[in-house]
């Protein structure tokens, strides 16, 4: 219940890595971790690495898109990075598009993203 | 269910009874779908599909089980799964099955989207009388 993904900071970037498959309730802790670094840390921006991710079902779709909306909320922005193909091609036909979710092929191309000006990324 | 399940190969039961079990069951359904030599695109899309029912048999239907495994059918394999349980039922399916209706706090994609990510998809439910979602994917 109290296990928790750890949340590296990299300057005003915070950074997670999902490295297996994750029980639903890590995934709304990683939810909340997330919202409240961004404030205490003063973070930027938000990476979160799913390159390890075989799936992602509605659940995890979810997170994503809140994290997403709650950065915009604080003045951060959330990219995520390394969706597999397959996974790409599930969520689609899940019917879950993850419109405001901004995304990036690897994590130097994310990190890349947010150093970019928000107008291009929110594009 | 309509496919028979493959011969000499029994399917396997696993409870749905806490959120550690969604885990246990993606793990199962993707050891079968490998088995099975499903694409891995549709591999993804039947584990997630799974997914999606194991969560509803949880939140919805109060906890079940599912029995999963090998299929075959005309020279075909493939995989399927059978989500049961005995709680309050849907009682109006075609509400259900529409994409972005829900009765909780969810997207409302689960039934529709699973239905999309399969081969075959069958649900039986009735009010009072539980709910039994059936899903298979066939290797191509
Ligand atoms: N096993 C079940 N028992 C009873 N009702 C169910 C069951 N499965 C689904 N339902 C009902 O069907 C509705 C739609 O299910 P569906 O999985 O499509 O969406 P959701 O679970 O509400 O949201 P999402 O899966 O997108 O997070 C549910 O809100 C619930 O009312
Ligand atoms: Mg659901």
């Amino acid at each position: 219940m109290s296990e928790r993904i750890p949340i590296l900071r990299i300057g005003e970037t915070l950074l997670v890595s999902v490295q297996f498959d994750l029980e639903d309730q890590m995934v709304l802790n990683l939810q909340e971790d997330l919202a409240e670094q961004i404030v205490s840390k003063a973070a930027r921006g938000v990476i979160i690495d799913i390159t390890a991710l075989e799936i992602v079902d509605s659940f995890v779709g979810r997170m994503l898109a809140t994290v997403a909306a709650i950065s915009r909320v604080l003045d951060a922005r959330t990219v995520v990075v390394g969706m597999r193909p397959a996974v790409a091609i599930t969520l689609v036909e899940l019917g879950l598009s993850l419109g405001g979710v901004d995304t990036a092929l690897d994590l130097e191309k994310g990190l890349a993203k947010l150093r970019q000006p928000t107008s291009s990324v929110l594009r | 269910m309509t496919a028979p399940w493959a011969a000499g190969e029994d399917p396997k039961v696993y409870p749905i009874a806490r959120s550690g079990d969604l885990v246990h069951i993606r793990q199962a359904i993707r050891a079968l779908a490998q088995q099975s030599r499903l694409s891995l695109v549709d591999q993804t899309k039947m584990i997630t599909a799974a997914s999606e029912l194991a969560r509803n048999t949880l939140i919805y239907g109060g906890g079940g089980k599912v029995t999963a495994g090998l299929v075959s059918a005309n020279g075909r394999r493939g995989v399927a799964a059978v989500f049961e349980d005995s709680g309050p039922g849907i009682p109006d399916v075609d509400q259900a099955m529409t994409d972005g209706w829900t009765s909780g706090g969810g997207l409302g994609l689960g039934l529709s989207g699973a239905r999309r990510l399969v081969d075959d998809f069958r649900l039986d439910t009735a009010p009072g009388e539980g709910t039994t979602v059936s899903i298979t994917k066939w290797a191509r």
